[in-house]
């Protein structure tokens, strides 16, 4: 059995069910852990800005390989935009994207790592993760150079032919890339080895981004105890400033078990 | 109208001797844990001076609590929620550990272990959050006790605005106070309304803002939100945390450690009964001078037959009419109007009050000089300038507070002609519209403050709305996850924290 195999052909099913099985059970069973563990309050400095750019960047990035790798060729085919076209987009923007996530993730490594009050108060976990994205950061910039010598995009095809097959369950799929360059192999394993990870770290954050809060009406938040609700109020005037009010019956309090 | 009950508090600061035991009996029951050393739910500061943290009451700067738009809508002074949202890879409003102090302990043990040396051994500090040495301690949780540090650094407290401070800054005029601060368990906290998780609520039956600890996910928008500094981010297990108004003492009738605690006997806890619909337009006030009276219009009269019959609706319990009619804070804020709202011009209702203190008159050598309004002193030949008082209590309006400077000094008044002369003089009290028995009744609970007269708390009926059967064998009160204290050791998930070693040796 081929070290390809088992990175290509069994790693992604492991890591996804590591994902989903470890997000449901830290959700359910330890929720007091579910956090971004922002340190901003220890030390402002370097965080300002090396936090802005990492995260902006690496979501630019992480959407998009969630689009490149996932739109459905026929999809490219149909509206028209050529494999080549399709991997200058990528090469430009994630270029460009993923080298301001890892000057922002440099600034945060180093903050991490020589700053005191941050190092003393990181988990082996935080860093470790930290280091992680920061190297394969580094390697995912590395591959376009590599893609820079074939810019017809059928590497790309292969790579996203690959990603779904594996989704549609063709166990054959890890022969599609069996003959890529190393440095692809080991950006893929990075990452999937990332994706492993994932629950067991403050990554979990990500699960949480807040945009409920945008749609959330009013701005207040009451809880009541109360199992029934009142009867309906006779003024429909003030019903109108009820968002601001969210009787969730009951089942809000938990006793603490 | 939609009635809801709240717990209030009162200080009274005229009796506020700064002696701490609050902040020590709060700090001993809640805050002595790992990641929240520097974390005072309640603290005392000596005023004048920039506060702890420092200077938190300049809201250019921190952008905390509410603003009125240029369309008159109200939002959050740190942004809309679009704004709050772009600033949470970096909260450009997130205070550092280092506005409120750097946590220290000391290396006591060298006090006996040391070896026979010339010098006398002595007890160096050292930082709670990285364990290394501290050369110099440059800030404390009350670095300004009793007026300490340079006049200059201390007149930066925001109350000076519009003041000529110079003066105050010469020896024969030099004042100050205490004030004791805790949350403020706003009608319409900042804190929760700037938590994009949601994590932060306002219990209705009671009216206490707690932070449930397994929704938040430290996003820290609370700490900059709220414009009195009082939600801590816990550095160490990555939550926000805050005063808590002893809920579970609450629940039981009990009063708050801080309020159980105090010796000088300052503080009241009574129910208030408030119109839930009218919250938004009394913050959204036009002018801020306008907030005091618009939040006493959101309080609702208990004795009203029209509002006990809404409250009975709204499911009030009977015994919560009952305490809201007995209320000592309703007495203070609205019967007497002695008691103000801290800072109301941040908008967001805030539900503990204060009495302003008296000071003594501003220059001994000429008290036979001074205005004298009949029988009392003028109250603003006091040592506190009114106008300071008013930049605290009621947004600069100083009329509120000279009336109620004046029918304390009535009190005074009336029950010395009474007690020591042995003649009733009403004229005293009417002078200050007020009436005989009511300066008794003031009298009563401001000056003896009896137990009962201070803390007129219903218990909450929690019998009514769970099933006490599912909780038999559990852990009661804890801070998180079923019976742990709130910290994960060895846990699977997040890792492990290095647990911080303190030297035993000093180097």
């Amino acid at each position: 059995m081929s070290i390809d195999f088992f990175i290509f052909g069994i790693m992604p099913y492991v890591a996804l069910t590591v994902l989903v099985v470890g997000s449901i059970a830290r959700y359910e069973r330890d929720p007091f852990t579910w956090k971004s563990s922002s340190s901003q309050l220890l030390r402002r400095k370097q965080l300002m800005l090396g936090s802005v750019l990492f995260h902006v960047g690496i979501i630019i990035v992480f959407f998009g390989h969630l689009v490149g790798l996932f739109t459905p060729i026929w999809v490219l085919d149909a509206i028209g935009i050529s494999y080549g076209f399709k991997q200058l987009m990528a090469i430009v923007v994630g270029g460009i994207a993923g080298v301001v996530a890892l000057v922002g993730a440099s600034m945060l490594l180093h903050r991490r790592l020589t700053d005191p009050r941050i190092r003393q108060t990181s988990s082996f976990a935080d860093i470790g993760i930290l280091a992680l994205i920061w190297l394969q950061l580094l390697v995912g910039l590395g591959t376009i150079f590599l893609s820079m010598s074939h810019l017809d995009g059928g590497e790309m095809v292969r790579f996203m032919t690959w990603a779904q097959s594996v989704m549609g369950m063709q166990l054959n799929a890890w022969l599609e890339v069996t003959n890529v360059h190393a440095l692809f192999k080991f950006h893929i394993f990075l990452g999937l080895l990332i994706v492993i990870l994932f629950p067991f770290t403050r990554l979990v954050h990500m699960l949480s981004a807040p945009v409920r809060f945008l749609w959330r009406p009013g701005y207040q938040m009451v809880r009541s105890r109360r199992q029934a609700s009142l009867p309906a109020r006779q003024d429909s005037a003030s019903t109108a400033r009820a968002p601001a009010a969210r009787p969730s019956a009951g089942s809000v309090v938990k006793p603490a078990e | 109208m939609r009635v809801r009950a709240q717990v209030g508090m009162v200080l009274n600061l005229d009796k506020c001797i700064g002696c701490h035991t609050c902040s020590v009996t709060c700090k001993n029951v809640w805050t002595s844990r790992d990641g929240v050393e520097y974390a005072w739910f309640n603290n005392v500061e000596t005023k004048p001076g920039t506060g702890y943290p420092t200077d938190w009451e300049n809201q250019a700067r921190w952008n905390g609590g509410w603003e009125r738009t240029k369309s008159g809508k109200l939002q959050p002074k740190q942004g809309s929620k679009w704004r709050i949202l772009a600033n949470i890879f970096a909260n450009p409003d997130l205070p550092e550990i280092d506005d409120y102090y750097e946590p220290f302990d000391f290396d006591y043990d060298h006090l006996k272990s040391a070896p026979e040396m010339k010098a006398f051994p002595t007890a160096r500090p050292r930082s709670k959050i990285t364990g290394e040495r501290i050369e110099k301690i440059e800030k404390g949780p009350n670095w300004e006790e009793i007026l300490g540090g340079e006049f200059s650094k201390r007149s930066q407290d925001y109350n000076f605005d519009g003041i000529q401070k110079e003066i105050y800054g010469e020896y024969e005029n030099t004042f100050m106070m205490y004030l004791p601060r805790l949350c403020e368990h706003c009608l319409n906290p900042a804190c929760a309304a700037s938590c994009p998780s949601g994590a932060i609520y306002k219990r209705e039956e009671d009216g206490i803002v707690l932070i449930d600890q397994e929704k938040c996910r430290g996003w820290r928008m609370c700490v900059s939100g709220c414009p009195y500094k009082k939600v801590y981010y816990n550095w160490s297990t990555g939550k926000s945390e805050k005063c808590t108004l002893c809920y579970p003492r609450i629940e039981s009738g009990n009063p708050t450690v801080c309020s159980e605690t105090c010796v000088g006997r300052i503080r009241y806890l009574g129910v208030m009964l408030y119109d839930a619909d009218k919250i938004e337009a009394a913050a959204n006030a036009e002018k801020t001078t306008d907030l005091y009276d618009a939040q006493l219009d959101v309080f609702l009269d208990p004795n009203d037959h029209a509002v006990i019959e809404a409250a009975r609706a709204d499911g009030i319990p009977e015994e919560w009419i009952n305490a809201a009619q007995e209320s000592p804070i309703w007495k203070m804020a609205m019967e007497w109007k002695v008691a103000f709202p801290l800072h109301p011009e941040y908008r967001t209702l805030p539900m503990v009050w204060y009495i302003p203190p008296l000071s003594p008159i501003q220059n001994a050598a000429q008290a036979g000089a001074i205005g004298m309004n009949g029988e009392m002193p003028d109250v603003r030949s006091l040592r506190i300038p009114v106008k300071y008082l008013a930049n605290m209590l009621t947004a600069g309006d100083e009329e509120p507070v000279v009336q109620a400077l004046e029918r304390m000094l009535a009190m005074r008044s009336y029950m010395r002609s009474k007690t020591v002369e042995g003649v009733i003089d009403e004229g005293i009290a009417a002078r200050v519209g007020l009436n005989g028995p009511m300066i008794e009744d003031m009298y009563k609970i401001m000056a003896i403050a009896d137990y009962e007269d201070r803390f007129v708390i219903p218990t909450t009926h929690r019998e009514e709305v769970e099933d006490a059967y599912n909780l038999r064998g559990g852990c009661g009160f804890t801070d998180s996850n079923g019976c742990s204290g709130g910290i994960s050791k060895g846990n699977l998930f997040g890792g492990n924290k290095r647990p911080l070693k303190m030297p035993t040796e000093a180097v």
